[in-house]
């Protein structure tokens, strides 16, 4: 028993694939936040006055908030004044106006991740907007889109070209104040992807943002808002890379959705953050609020997250189910590894009639890692006819990690169906086992039935990005059994 | 003629528990041997130690498979040199579908042995053909490994491996437990189709009704960790008629009878 333990160990290690760190000349502020710190940054974007005061009051609603502590995640403190809460690579003139302007360093560094900026070379059928550290580096296919009504940019774009947009949305789904992190990314964030689709539209193509954290010390603050209009559809992909760093580093993110009558957004979310070495050092704090509202009747919004990153991950991806007959689902895979914390799951709230949210969530825990899953699920007294389905699966690879489900359900009309399964399994030395009596390698049993495991949140994923999250299902177990 | 398997003195023990204490066998390639014997007589012990299952210690004496040594190799170092255990109880996958195990199992072997790796289109062709030897319909493919197979589904799809993987050295472990007359004649067929000069069989069994149809050359009988008798197929109606108390009793034969 002991053997297959410490090789179960071997196969988790391995290293981090894009630890590597660019030197690019950045223009960044002095670590530290205060009210001057975010006029910089507001003047630095060269906001509208409604903004700066979005920003600042969220900033003094955040002095008077604490940091959550009621998950189950553990970290030193952060020391919020240790942060440089702007860096932004220095561009030539004002700002990329389109790719050819881009610095060719910065397309060399999404190159080398795999992601190709100059068009003729981007993945056929996906539009990319890349963030590198705080601003957003070059949008692709923006013409292609914009012949449809289609609007896809930065964050900081949008605010300049469709303030009256970014006014009508911001904080709708999301308020300032919602909670520590949300709050403190309302004061300080400093770019992200804007995205709108107009009425009846179906996007044609995979949108795409790409964050990339590179600068030293610096926090990463983005914040994303999609709107599909009434009938639109539109595929949306996220994915996340860092160097590795000794140091940990904040990444505290914002994404709202709003979906008006039978829109259609599926949010998936590929997330690798550099999740720190062995013993736990370095590594990114994840803090995410992430929510989609379902604001139109017969409106469906799909979060679909592969989480194998971060020193800790504290997200729940939730839907607000206020149209009647909207769909909210939420598929997700956790894996956790040496030391790294993740505390995710969802939050479903039903308002409208008819609401119907299913939840499956695997969380796999290798090494020492600790993986919690936590979902509430509330249906609400005008919630006639609620239905909710949910699935937490938990794999343990060795003995020494831990998995933990907190399931909250909260049901207010008597016509709600709630259901909830829940299972815990371990990659046995049995399954292990038979598996080599046929010939396979041990770290080839193991992702086999990793994968295996996952396979029902694999199958949500667009065909691109589900052989990547195989792959890096693949890269974190390797080396743990051998 | 090598054989294909010697083993001597072969004692072994699972948390200090000694299981195995002493077993000589020679296996000869064309042979089935059967091995029979009560419960915890150490015959499943036997089979997983030959299969290199880690959980057992191996304590002393060894095992020269095809003249090298077998003991020092790893479970899948051994599987891709065709040593093959079909198991008494096999494992549940889930969302692994059984044809994606098949396939790398298979090509795990090839490599091993220097040949090309199957593509998906000849694999499914091979594959269909043994399956269609074992009459097990095609959706048993698709379906996850073992995961909601009925008793005599994992059976077959234990022989169906075999068939695929084509071992030198194939191990049944207790092949008809929990089978109903019918099914028995399914394995019981997909068994005797793979008899061949270059292969070597071990069947270990509880019961004599599998060796009706798979009739072995030799047959012996496990207590308490030892060959305690061997002899030709008589010995196992012998076990039938008079059960293994009439074993227990008698005097242990000269330990390996061959």
């Amino acid at each position: 028993m002991d053997t297959d333990t410490a090789r179960i160990d071997e196969l988790i290690s391995r290293e981090y694939a894009h630890g590597f760190v660019t030197d690019i000349e950045a223009d960044s502020v002095p670590p530290g936040l205060s009210e001057d710190v975010i006029r910089l940054i507001s003047a630095k974007k060269n906001e509208p006055p409604f903004m700066l005061e979005w920003r600042l009051d969220a900033y003094r609603h955040w002095l008077t908030m604490r940091e959550p502590d009621w998950s189950s995640i553990g970290h030193p403190p952060i020391d919020y004044q240790d942060i440089v809460y702007y860096s932004a690579p220095k561009a030539k003139k004002e700002g990329p106006k389109s790719l050819d302007e881009v610095d060719p360093e910065l397309l060399r560094v999404y190159e080398k991740l795999g992601v190709p900026l100059k068009e003729r070379e981007a993945l056929a059928g996906v539009a990319v907007d890349a963030v590198f550290d705080s601003v957003s580096v070059g949008t692709t296919f923006k013409t292609r889109l914009a012949e449809l009504g289609i609007i896809f940019c930065s964050f900081s774009e949008a605010v300049q070209e469709h303030p009256e947009l970014v006014r009508q949305y911001l904080g709708s789904v999301v308020p300032r104040g919602d909670n520590f992190f949300a709050a403190l990314n309302s004061a300080v964030f400093t770019d992200g992807s804007f995205c709108y689709i107009p009425k009846g539209v179906r996007c044609p193509m995979e949108l795409s943002t790409y964050f990339r954290i590179n600068a030293k010390d610096s926090g990463q603050f983005e914040r994303t808002l999609i709107i599909a209009d009434e009938g639109a559809y539109v595929s949306y992909l996220e994915g996340c890379t860092a160097p590795m760093r000794d140091e940990n580093q904040l990444h505290a993110a914002v994404v709202e959705l709003v979906a008006l009558e039978c829109a259609h957004i599926k949010y998936s979310t590929v997330q690798n953050w550099y999740p720190g070495d062995r013993d736990g050092k370095g590594g990114i704090y994840n803090f995410v609020t992430k929510r989609g509202d379902c604001r139109g009747a017969h409106s469906h919004i799909a979060w679909t997250q592969v989480e194998t990153g971060s020193a800790i991950t504290w997200k729940y991806p939730s839907c607000i189910l206020r149209g009647d007959h909207s769909v909210g689902t939420f598929h997700s895979v956790a894996l956790t590894n040496h030391r790294q914390q993740a505390d995710t799951g969802t939050k479903m709230i039903h308002i409208g009639r008819d609401t119907k949210s299913t939840i499956v969530s695997k969380g796999i825990s290798a090494g020492r890692g600790s993986n919690a899953y936590r979902g509430l699920v509330k249906v609400l007294k005008t919630a006639e006819g609620a239905r909710n389905y949910t699935q937490c699966d938990s794999l343990l690879v060795g003995d020494r990690c831990a998995a933990h489900t907190f399931p909250y359900i909260e049901v207010r009309n008597p016509t709600a169906k709630v259901e909830h399964e829940a299972s815990t399994s371990r990659i046995g030395e049995e399954q292990l086992f038979y598996c080599r009596q046929r010939g396979l390698s041990a770290e080839d049993a193991v992702s086999m039935i990793v994968s295996g495991f996952c396979k029902e949140v694999f199958k949500e994923l667009p065909m691109e990005f589900a052989v990547e999250a195989q792959k890096l299902l693949g890269v974190s177990l390797e080396g743990s059994v051998g | 003629m090598q054989p294909i398997l010697e083993i001597r003195g072969l004692e072994a023990s699972v948390d200090d528990k000694p299981i195995l204490r002493g077993i000589d066998l020679t296996v000869n390639p064309g042979e089935i041997h059967a091995i029979m014997g009560p419960n915890g007589s150490g015959k499943s012990t036997l089979a997983q130690v030959l299969a290199g299952r880690e959980t057992f210690t191996v304590t002393a004496g060894h095992v020269r498979y095809l003249g090298a040594d077998l003991l020092a190799r790893a479970p899948e170092e051994r599987a891709r040199d065709g040593v093959f255990l079909a198991f008494q109880y096999p494992v549940e996958i889930a969302g692994v579908s059984n044809v994606y195990l098949l396939k790398a199992a298979l090509n795990a072997a090839r490599r091993h042995r220097g040949e090309p790796e199957l593509d998906a289109m000849d694999f499914l062709a091979l594959v269909r053909s043994k399956l269609k030897s074992m009459e097990m319909p095609d959706d048993l493919l698709y379906r996850s490994v073992n995961e909601g197979f009925s008793g005599g589904e994992k059976k077959r799809n234990e022989i169906l491996q075999m068939a695929l993987l084509e071992p030198r050295l194939a191990i049944l472990d207790e092949a008809d437990s929990g089978l109903d007359i019918d099914a028995l004649q399914v394995v019981a067929r997909g068994i005797n189709a793979l008899r061949a000069p270059e292969r070597a069989m071990i069947v270990v069994t509880h019961y004599q009704r599998l060796l009706d149809y798979v009739v072995p050359d030799y047959v012996h009988v496990l207590s308490q960790g030892r060959i305690v008798r061997s002899g030709g197929k008589e010995l196992a109606f012998e076990l039938e008629a008079r059960g293994y108390g009439w074993i227990d009793d008698a005097v242990p034969a000269a330990a390996g009878a061959r």
